[in-house]
């Protein structure tokens, strides 16, 4: 099949991260401090990024403001021509920090929210966080760079009305409500933030009637809570088709969340080029385009829709990441999402996620 | 039309030799625009109306009215790619 190159590149700077949410999709073992790629390492996988086509580096992590190098980083991203995007949780963002930043070419950022109110979010957040997001945006917006605020949405903080108002005031010009994905630690939380159908019922409305009120102001991007849908995400717009992950310690993911595939042969920047990994990787290639889907994908009409959903869903929940996403109604293994759902409506207290491991 | 269009805060638009074409960026993605839509919003400064983009395209291409910038125009503010001052 014909490989087109990567659009985007998700540079996982570090792991580290003063917040401790418990729906983090890192996985659960984290990359240490002495594990992270060095300022060179990344700065040559930046050169690497863009020669092979990436136009938008999203600088993220954990906390990207983590690193000390990231304004290097961040100069070196811009000056290739890279859209370069920060995301961050706010925290340690300063005036000096964000003028210097946008100095070097930085073109937008994607602040995270805990929640509705100082409150409820810093207890989700693990910290008094809440605050620091409301100066942070401030300095984005006095600034005017474009402000993306993304709230992860979970039975804890389901209250789309409050999150819009809030996002509103921040001066956000896109708003991304995303339901919880299950991936990394949040898996381990999964009972705790699966949303209620009551929740999702109520939620809909809300965020239709608000994307209508804002539309020209402030952009509402509403991820769906995909158990509860009859067909899967179209997860990265297919696997190996548009983005690629540089993990902290260099490992090359074509999502995200791909290291949850224990059978999947990860490569390293470290040991192979870029170049080689995008197109001819085993990793990259293992569920590309649709020769690797087996019945129901393989004749089903939605296949260049959704692309079988999510290959680490598949994996997590059946073990095999080759089969149809289980979210999907046409998969024969629907039953097990739906036994999730029907489980008893316990609430378990959150496991938060602890600093990252020193070794 | 309702005055001067201009690129919305955060999108840029710049060449990309790996693709050899010029390319839309912005917090979303991606865009391709094709070599119409690249003409004109190259032209796209917030000063100049759609007349006179047109007028200058009109030097460069044969045939071009401001009606076919103000179609591409309406199709790139959809796409949240272009604004009006």
């Amino acid at each position: 099949m014909e490989v087109a190159p990567p659009l985007g590149m998700l540079a996982e700077l570090t792991h580290r991260c003063p917040l401790h949410c418990p729906y983090c999709s890192n996985p659960v073992e984290l990359v240490a401090r002495a594990a992270e790629l060095t300022t060179d390492q990344w700065l040559g996988v930046l050169d690497a990024a863009r020669d092979i086509g990436v136009l938008q580096v999203h600088m993220s992590g954990g906390e990207p403001l983590a690193r000390p190098d990231l304004p290097v980083l961040v100069s070196r991203a811009a000056d290739l021509g890279c859209y370069v995007n920060l995301v961050t949780s706010g925290l340690g963002l300063t005036a000096a920090r964000l003028d210097d930043l946008v100095d070097r070419g930085l073109a937008h950022v994607q602040l995270s929210v805990q929640g509705a109110d100082a409150a409820r979010a810093d207890r989700i957040a693990g910290t008094r966080a809440h605050a620091h997001k409301l100066t942070a945006a401030a300095l984005v917006k006095e600034r005017d760079l474009p402000l993306t605020v993304n709230v992860v949405l979970h039975k804890a903080n389901h209250d789309v009305g409050a999150l819009i108002a809030l996002a509103e005031q921040m001066g956000a010009d896109r708003l991304e409500l995303a339901n919880t994905q299950y991936y990394g630690w949040a898996l381990r939380n999964r009972e705790a933030l699966m949303p209620t159908p009551a929740q999702l019922a109520a939620a809909e409305p809300v965020v239709r009637a608000e994307t209508e009120r804002l539309r020209g102001v402030m952009e509402i991007v509403y991820v769906v809570a995909d158990y509860y849908e009859p067909y899967p995400k179209p997860c990265m717009y297919g696997w190996g088709a548009r983005q690629l992950t540089v993990a902290p310690n260099g490992d090359v993911l074509p999502c995200p969340a791909a290291s949850v595939i224990t059978t999947l042969p990860i490569e390293n920047v470290l040991s192979r080029p870029l170049k080689e990994i995008w197109y001819d990787s085993e990793s990259f290639n293992s569920y590309r385009g649709e020769d690797w889907m087996r019945e129901p994908c393989r004749t089903c009409d939605r296949k260049a829709v959704d692309f079988g959903g999510c290959r680490c869903q598949a994996f997590q929940l059946l073990g095999d990441a080759a089969a149809t996403d289980p979210v999907c109604s046409r998969s024969p293994d629907r039953g097990v999402v739906d036994l999730l759902l029907e489980a008893p409506a316990a609430r378990p207290e959150f496991v938060m996620r602890g600093p990252a491991v020193a070794r | 039309m309702p005055g001067k269009p201009k690129l919305r805060k955060g999108v840029r638009l710049t060449f990309d030799k790996t693709r050899d074409t010029h390319v839309l960026l912005f917090p979303e993605g991606v865009l391709v625009p094709n070599s119409t839509a690249a003409a004109v919003l190259s032209l796209c400064d917030g000063e100049s109306t759609v007349e006179e983009i047109a007028a200058v395209l009109a030097r460069r291409y044969q045939g071009v009215r401001a009606q076919d910038v103000t179609d591409v125009l309406a199709r790139l503010e959809s796409r949240r790619v272009v604004e009006w001052k």
